[in-house]
């Protein structure tokens, strides 16, 4: 075994730490284009099967029943350094999907809920969820062309949210755009750290 | 190699198998890994550049030494051999038991990262 090991590719003694951030919001909103638009390579798709009851992720024995369903996931990557990585994970949107967003949660930095005006409730139910479980986000309103130009503070005062909630337009096709929002997002959690730590 | 595994593979895998059978016969049934807990962006290196001559070990597990060469996240893997992930994982357990693939653990397993990780990724972002 011990000449097995000493068989090593080169690199591999340092190995690579992943971090992650959601891009939740409403379908047909944007979120696997923000996605593409930031990562390294076009987004991926993972999928989870899943029995009925939902507890059982890996449970796939009695399969041949048909109590299955599968959940899938688009994701991108973004290598930050030799011994970082970024990953940001699309929130499938169906709402009985709501233990999935809890393993993707999970130590995620932060999230991302895009919004489109056209359609403003439909981000509704990702806010409550990050609200309610502390998690950091920033509410990323994708201009749809077409879509009216409403002001920031008009969609903060109707999304209800916290004053402390960052709320900034966004072009999810843009790389650039994308990365702004990131960042937003990244500058914003850490002021939540810091505030909940001196309070 | 389990010549009588893999041609009961074949009987399984045939084109009206549809998308459960397949994952389900890749890990010859086995719904949970032997070893490791492997989350959705935990990294994955290969150990090793050639797998060898191993028992009991399938394509798939041959592909995932080959796709890790360089750090890669169950997810990845999952999504390059286009199996669900809790077929991946069982695959993975065999892997690291035979100690043919290191996993590093994503910062989410011990609590967020401190400050200098933020910063980090804005930097890295910034110089995108």
């Amino acid at each position: 075994m011990d000449y097995e090991r000493s068989e090593r590719s080169a690199g591999s003694l340092t190995l690579p730490t992943a971090i992650k951030i959601l891009v939740a919001g409403g379908f047909g909103v944007g979120k696997t284009t923000l996605v593409g638009a930031v990562s390294e390579t076009r987004p991926l798709r993972t999928e989870e099967v899943l029995t009925e009851s939902g507890v059982g992720i890996d449970d796939l024995s009695g399969v041949e029943g048909k109590n299955t369903t599968t959940v899938a996931m688009d994701f991108g990557r973004i290598t930050i350094s030799d011994d970082l990585v970024l990953y940001l994970f699309g929130t499938p949107g169906q709402d009985r999907f709501w233990f999935v967003w809890d393993e993707l949660a999970l130590g995620a930095l932060g999230a991302v809920v895009l919004a489109d005006t056209r359609r403003l409730a439909d981000c509704f139910p990702s806010i409550d969820y990050f609200e309610g479980r502390g998690t950091p986000f920033v509410v990323a309103v994708n201009c749809f062309e077409g879509s009216r130009r409403y002001k920031l503070d008009e969609v903060q005062a109707a999304l209800n949210l916290d004053p402390d909630v960052p709320v900034l337009l966004c072009d999810a096709r843009q790389r650039q755009s994308g990365k702004e929002v990131l960042i937003t997002l990244l500058e914003h959690a850490m002021k939540a750290r810091e505030a909940r730590r001196s309070g | 190699m389990t010549v009588s595994g893999e041609s009961a593979e074949e009987r399984w895998v045939d084109d009206h198998a549809g998308p459960v059978v397949r994952p389900y016969a890749v890990t010859r049934g086995r719904a949970r890994p032997v070893a490791g807990k492997f989350d959705l962006i935990s990294l994955v290196t290969a150990t090793r550049t050639e797998p060898g001559p191993e028992m009991g070990l399938g394509p798939e597990h041959l592909a995932i030494v080959g796709l890790c060469q360089r750090a890669l996240s169950v997810a990845e893997v999952a999504a390059h051999l286009d199996l669900p992930v809790g077929t991946i994982r069982v695959l993975l357990g065999d892997l690291v038991a035979r100690d043919m693939v290191r996993v590093r653990e994503p910062y989410a397993v011990h609590g967020l990262p401190d400050d200098s990780v933020f910063e980090a990724v804005i930097n890295g972002l910034r110089a995108l």
